[in-house]
């Protein structure tokens, strides 16, 4: 992706000095905390830069992709405040791990056809074209340890279960809406740090 | 094809390693006038390029997780400081049967304090007195007076806030002001009030206001990513500059020592080692040597060091070398505190770790074990993190708004505990070099033996207790570990993963049984001197680097002294 020319010469700018100060200044390089800042910021920007556009699935085929972000979106929804795990990236997240690890291809690839087929066997049609009812009732199931407990045969989905809700968790609050919908407010400068504000019980 | 590269010049001083003992004996030697040579095994430090230090977890594909998941739930995740591994690739070592040990690495430019807790404590008296104190391990050849100058050396230059508290197992240091409390502080501290267990501001190399030309923390809380403004103190960028400064420094990066070289009377006059970016093997000739390449690795240098002089390896006749070694005791538990859920929202960033800290307490009475521990803390509102709902998850299941709101009520009500505490020595806690196995420079590699005593599984027991009533007197829920059985008992650390390593070439007055002198030089070759952990006589509960720096700087003067002297 390009870069509009001011960033580069400012990021040039940025790393000469801070290189200046490396080599030249005898004992530490000293920045103002105004200028590490918009290094930081510039610095930041570029490599967010890398990432972006449109995400095409890198180990999921097209249909398990799509109940992926079914699954997703079901773990984490949208509300009225805040969108939810789809927004969030949760599926890129998800799917892109799983390219990388054999473990995950496994078990989520896995689920995904356990899911598929439990659909089949109880309402004679694949998840995704299962009626929302019917796929709240195959989540109910295998959403919970202790359905696992009465039923060993439910123990491999209610783990897959697991694994996909700890990675949707993993994608979604680590977004940038997932961030504000909790609340997070820091990662910037402060001159001083200012201690806990008054809170009752604290 | 086969290159043999040996270097024309001769230094005065070659140092193997540049983490804090190496960064530490650099700056000091090439300020009293030598001309230095360092090795390092890892490339140089790019701060700019090289830190993630305040990116947003979305600006990263992997968000943390790294490539296929392999940083979820591991301390060496995708923001962390370059090049700290638990496993290097072509660069193995082995475990004895029925051992459970660890051995984080680094391989860059200031070694592990690109990635350590910056926890600065200092020794107390006591914790160089074991033997005496306790009839169990050695006492050190020195006592705190010995060491308390350079202590105040290191805190004077690096910078380290804390409070003068004159706690007997904690003493006073040289300190700049330590920030403001964060909640979860505040709540802890007021549950240690009702228990009368100290709780005080902690003490980290870390910058609360501009100090020796570098500018004040900025509160990000983000110090093991690295910092960019070096507000917070690594080798690479506090000790090496002023080292540079001098003119007489010179740097070899990417540089992995194989063997300390001996002429025919058995003195070291070189080091030969394996340039990684030709793969070609070098030598450097110096007039003396200073080891400081994180305890095992110095150890592995030196029983490799091998020669007809010195048959079980460099400055190795007591047979010490890799003996005695000791990580720290750990336990960890967490604490759920209502009070602290839904908080409004608010910077509970701070610094890059604990502001507060409780440090050991109970030294004025008697125990189920000997020595002690200290406690770390810390949680609540953090930069949001891969794993971080994990337990929630695991705890509520199900999905859907539930979930997700429930996501938020627990998110910076959890705070975690964590103890450190001191490990006695005993003889079936070693490394060796194992005769079977060699890294892919065909330098053979340790092997690890490791076994917890009795008195560390009563420590972590009473951890566990600690942390427990610290949590409920604060009105929360605690989750620990109190099984008695089991690998890891009371939840007992693997070793090696607190990362503290210490003791394999222990300094002692009788050369008989230890490795080195009072000043970190080596008793069998005089020109050989050790400062990373290896000198350390005892593991007290305290975080090792602080010591690691005073008895460098300690061991550097020494030298001097010497080189001065036309000694060496």
């Amino acid at each position: 992706m390009e870069r509009e020319p001011r960033s580069q010469a400012s990021r040039r700018d940025i790393l000469r000095l801070l290189g200046a100060g490396a080599v030249a200044g005898p004992v530490l390089r000293a920045i103002p905390v105004q200028a590490a800042e918009y290094a930081h910021r510039v610095v930041a920007e570029e490599k967010s830069a890398a990432t972006g556009g449109a995400y095409s699935p890198k180990f999921f085929p097209a249909r398990q992709y799509q109940a992926l972000n079914v699954l997703c979106e079901a773990i984490l929804p949208a509300d009225a405040e805040c969108g939810g795990a789809v927004e969030g990236g949760a599926p890129e997240f998800i799917d892109l791990l799983a390219s990388e690890n054999p473990a995950y291809q496994l078990q989520l690839g896995g689920g995904l056809m356990w899911l598929d087929n439990a659909c089949a066997t109880g309402y004679g049609a694949a998840f995704l074209e299962c009626a929302a009812q019917q796929q709240a009732e195959v989540l109910d199931r295998i959403a919970y340890r202790k359905n696992a407990v009465e039923d060993p045969n439910l123990l491999a989905a209610v783990e897959f279960f697991a694994l996909l809700r700890n990675l949707t968790a993993d994608a979604f609050f680590t977004s940038k809406i997932g961030i504000q919908y909790l609340g997070y407010v820091g990662n910037t400068f402060l001159p001083e740090f200012p201690g806990c504000p008054p809170v009752p019980g604290v | 094809m086969f290159q043999f590269i040996r270097s024309p010049k001769v230094y005065d001083v070659c140092i193997i390693g540049s983490g804090a003992g190496g960064g530490t004996a650099a700056k000091v030697l090439t300020e009293g006038g030598l001309n230095v040579v360092m090795l390092e095994a890892g490339p140089l430090l790019h701060p700019a390029k090289d830190f993630k230090e305040h990116m947003w977890p979305y600006q990263l594909a992997h968000r943390g997780a790294d490539i296929g998941g392999r940083g979820l739930h591991a301390y060496n995740g995708e923001f962390m400081a370059p090049n700290g591994f638990w496993e290097i690739e072509g660069e193995p070592y082995t475990l004895a049967q029925g051992t459970q040990f660890r051995w984080f690495r680094s391989r860059i430019e200031g070694g592990r304090t690109n990635h350590w807790g910056r926890i600065a404590l200092r020794f107390a008296p006591v914790d160089f007195k074991a033997r005496s104190t306790d009839g169990m391990g050695d006492d050190w050849p020195i006592a705190y007076e010995e060491i308390a100058p350079y202590y105040d050396k290191v805190e004077s230059f690096i910078g380290v806030f804390g409070s003068k508290e004159n706690i007997a197992s904690a003493p006073n240091g040289v300190f700049l002001p330590p920030p403001k409390p964060r909640c979860t502080e505040t709540l802890i501290k007021k549950s240690c009030d009702r228990l009368d267990i100290a709780c005080i501001p902690s003490r980290m190399a870390i910058l609360t206001q501009a100090h020796n030309n570098r500018p004040s923390c900025h509160y990000c809380a983000q110090c093991y990513r690295g910092c960019i403004s070096a507000s917070n103190f690594s080798s690479s960028q506090v000790m090496i500059p002023p080292a540079q400064a001098t003119g007489r420094f010179t740097l070899v990066a990417n540089a992995m020592a194989r063997e300390i070289v001996v002429g025919k009377d058995g003195k070291p006059v070189a080091v030969s080692y394996i340039d990684k970016t030709t793969r070609s093997e070098c030598q450097i000739r110096a007039r003396a040597f200073v080891v400081a390449a994180s305890a095992c690795e110095s150890a592995r240098l030196l029983l490799n060091s091998r020669s007809s002089a010195h048959p079980g390896g460099l400055a190795n006749s007591s047979g010490a070398v890799g003996r005695y070694l000791t990580d720290s005791v750990g336990s960890v538990g967490v604490g759920y505190f209502p009070q602290l859920e839904n908080m409004p929202p608010h910077n509970h960033d701070g610094v890059g770790g604990m502001q507060m800290y409780i440090p050991w307490w109970k030294y004025d009475r008697k125990n189920e074990f000997l020595r002690g521990y200290h406690v770390e803390f810390g949680g609540g509102r953090t930069m949001p993190a891969v794993g971080e709902f994990d337990g929630v998850c695991r705890q509520h299941e199900g999905y859907g708004l539930a979930l997700k709101k429930q996501c938020r009520t627990s998110y910076g009500a959890y705070i975690g505990l964590s103890g450190r505490g001191e490990m006695i020595p005993n003889v079936n806690s070693y490394c060796e070099i194992d005769p079977q196995v060699v890294d892919e420079w065909g330098i053979p590699v340790l092997r690890f033996h490791w076994q917890w005593g009795a008195n560390e599984i009563a420590m972590a027991k009473d951890m566990q207790e600690t942390f427990r009533s610290i949590v409920e007197t604060a009105g929360g829920t605690y989750s620990g570990n109190a099984n008695p059985g089991g690998p890891l008992p009371y939840g007992i650390s693997e070793g090696g993963t607190i990362i503290h390593e210490v003791g394999t070439a222990r300094m002692g007055a009788d050369p008989r049984t230890s490795v080195l002198n009072a000043y970190c030089q080596a008793h069998d070759v005089k020109n050989l001197f050790v400062a990373d952990g290896a000198p350390f006589v005892t593991n007290s509960d305290k975080n090792p680097t602080l010591t690691i720096m005073a008895l460098s700087w300690r061991a550097s003067d020494s030298l001097l002294d010497q080189a001065k002297k036309g000694e060496l």
